[in-house]
């Protein structure tokens, strides 16, 4: 569920991920995206659609991609969170809490 | 203690958990939609998901899904789900929420379904207040089946059906739901949102979880609108069709909430002493207009409708005779007036009475004096897989129109019962008997031509003979209210019986 960065970089405040096999190539997210780090793939997915591709830097978390695109799961958006954070949310997550809202 | 830089990516955003995981609605892409690439029903499928999360309510929603083609909620939505008649989705999450109170009910509906062939059932649901939430994706046109215009269609626009883009003057203007049932009392809250940017969207988002919300705190019908990019009828790109919504489709279509009367519901609510029963009560939205008896309790609900054991009538299943085999098929048919329902209520009826299984399709044309009209009884003593009868054993033709419409449907071996002295000789066919008599004027003669639709029911009887002569005078007797009808009634039924036994002893 966590994916670590290297600490001596300045980090982003958020990451992406798109699943190319969901994902049908709207396009919606590029729109979405207020720093435009979402760009079309020149590549084809397996099923003859381009997809959606992050450009591995400068995502701010937002979330306004994700709720932009229409697939389920095509995208799924990571915030960097500061340790005492990380541990209140899992205590939260453990009381079946509310994940956090995408609108900042 | 933690230092500055002990930071983590932790997920904020993902697959909401109230969609399944894989939808098993074909073999293949069990991990997509069938949603077109940047079709608005995907964005707003993903927004109640996440409201029913964050609302923890996944295991008490019952989402009632469309027909258009928002259809397959049930493929995508774990949760409970039933898919309505066309455009009758509000009446049904009436049931359901009645029916079980404590449930968090979603009435998902397209413009077509809710505008047009449902607007009698949203208009309803939204005056008596049904404590619901209604989420009505409108993209301004009948998707699913390619284009036709509905009631919310721009005007100038073009569909299927408005070639040369609609017309006021002939199709009418764009009709306006939100702002049309803000003019009722009992809704909650009525929103109109859309999907034309990130602003739109946000908002979107904010609207569907507060609709859930008001339900789930019980304050009564919630509807929220959303202008939904629909890019393949529209023949636009994903992106364009978003621009579309907010460049076009808000001119006509006001964005903003029509009618929120929750607060003040809200107050009321939190007067309210904790009752426990209330729970059953459908809203609290219009508390005093109501009843607010609790829901009768189940085992209640036979006596409020009048078939509790003791309501029922005695019926005379002993005086038929077990070894019995019993199947009969008839089709009864003739023109309007003849009795040719009646005739098959009687008989279905008698055949309930006798404990027998029975139905009874009665199948007429838009006229309601002339015309034809005819009917198909079934009694067995299996249970009945079909009502429809369309092979008959017995065929009862109260007219040659009716005789030549379904002769050749009788199965061999089975009787045609023939209002006429001449049977049709190009009717005859081998195997099937046949009783032909001039009924009407038998019946004249018992004092009214109208009762030969008894007399023919009495030889169909004789020839069974596979009901008990009590069951048929119970029938009788409950069917046909005037004393001297019921009189008349019983002699051509004998008179039938007779004519039958007669005809034997003639051959
Ligand atoms: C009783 C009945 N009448 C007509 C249809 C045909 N039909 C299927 S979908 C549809 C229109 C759906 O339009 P809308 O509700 O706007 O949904 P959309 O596909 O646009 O999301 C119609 C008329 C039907 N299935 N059932
Ligand atoms: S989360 Fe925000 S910044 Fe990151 S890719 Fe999505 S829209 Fe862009
Ligand atoms: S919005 Fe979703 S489906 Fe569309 S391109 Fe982006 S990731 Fe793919
Ligand atoms: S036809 Fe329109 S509404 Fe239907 S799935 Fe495609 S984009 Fe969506
Ligand atoms: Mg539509």
């Amino acid at each position: 569920m966590t994916e670590a960065n290297k600490p001596d970089q300045k980090q982003d405040r958020g990451q992406l991920r798109i699943d190319e096999e969901e994902c049908k190539g709207c396009g919606l997210c590029i729109e979405a995206c207020p720093p435009k780090v979402i760009s079309m793939n020149e590549r084809l997915n397996h099923y003859g659609y381009r997809t959606a591709l992050y450009a591995g830097a400068g995502c701010t978390g937002c979330g306004i991609c994700f709720i932009a695109c229409p697939e389920p799961g095509a995208i799924t958006v990571y915030r960097l969170v500061r340790a005492r954070e990380v541990e209140a949310r899992v205590a939260n997550a453990a009381e079946g809490g509310a994940s956090e809202c995408a609108s900042n | 203690m933690p230092t500055e830089t002990a930071a983590e990516y932790v997920v904020a955003q993902a697959r909401a958990r109230s969609f399944y995981e894989r939808y098993e609605r074909k073999e293949d892409l069990q991990h997509q939609t069938h949603f077109c690439p940047g079709c608005g029903h995907g964005v707003v499928h993903k927004m109640i998901a996440k409201a029913i999360d964050d609302l923890g309510v996944q295991d008490r929603t019952i989402m009632v899904g469309p027909v258009g083609c928002g259809v397959f909620t049930y493929y995508y939505f774990d949760v409970g789900n039933v898919q309505a008649a066309h455009g009758r989705a509000p009446a049904v999450a009436t049931a359901m929420k009645r029916s079980r109170p404590e449930s968090i009910v979603i009435s998902y509906q397209g413009d077509g379904d809710l505008s047009a062939i449902g607007s009698a059932e949203i208009l309803h649901a939204a005056n008596r207040g049904e404590n619901i939430t209604v989420i009505f994706v409108n993209n301004a046109i009948y998707s699913m089946t390619g284009g036709q215009a509905a009631p919310t269609t721009l005007l100038g626009m073009k569909s299927t059906t408005t070639p040369n883009g609609r017309n006021a003057a002939t199709d009418g203007y764009p009709l306006h739901v939100s702002e049309l049932l803000s003019t009722l009392q009992a809704p909650a809250y009525i929103e109109r949102v859309g999907l034309g940017d990130n602003k739109q969207i946000a908002q979107t988002a904010r609207a569907i979880k507060r609709g859930l919300e008001n339900q789930v705190r019980g304050l009564g019908f919630s509807l929220i609108e959303v202008l939904s990019p629909c890019p393949t009828i529209w023949k636009l790109t994903p992106v364009e069709a978003q621009h579309w919504v907010r460049d076009v489709m808000e001119k006509e279509f006001r964005l903003g909430v029509f009618c929120d009367r929750t607060k003040e519901r809200t107050e009321k609510a939190d007067l309210r002493p904790a009752d426990p029963g209330s729970s059953s009560h459908p809203s609290v939205g219009t508390p005093d207009l109501r009843p607010v008896t609790p829901n009768p309790a189940l085992e209640e609900l036979p006596r409020i409708l009048g078939v509790a054991e003791e309501d029922l009538p005695e019926g005379n299943a002993a005086a038929l005779a077990d070894n019995k085999a019993i199947d009969l098929e008839v089709r009864i048919a003739g023109f309007g007036g003849q009795g040719v329902l009646l005739f098959g209520e009687v008989l279905a009826e008698a055949g309930l009475d006798a404990g027998l299984e029975v139905s009874w399709l009665p199948s007429y044309g838009p006229e309601m004096r002339s015309g034809t009209s005819n009917c198909h009884v079934r009694l067995s003593r299996q249970s009945i897989d079909s009502p429809l009868v369309t092979a008959p054993n017995v065929l009862v033709a109260m007219n040659e129109p009716s005789l030549r419409k379904f002769d050749k449907s009788v199965r061999a071996d089975g009787w045609v019962i023939y209002n006429g002295q001449e049977f049709p000789a190009d009717c005859v066919r081998d195997g099937v008997h046949v009783l032909a008599l001039p009924f009407t004027e038998l019946a004249d003669e018992l004092g009214d031509k109208r009762a030969a639709n008894m007399v023919m029911l009495g030889a169909l009887l004789e020839i069974a003979g596979a009901l008990p002569q009590a069951s048929i005078d119970d029938a009788l007797r409950r069917l046909v209210k005037n004393p001297r009808w019921v009189e008349l009634d019983e002699r051509a039924l004998a008179r039938g019986r007779e004519l039958y036994r007669e005809s034997l002893v003639e051959v």
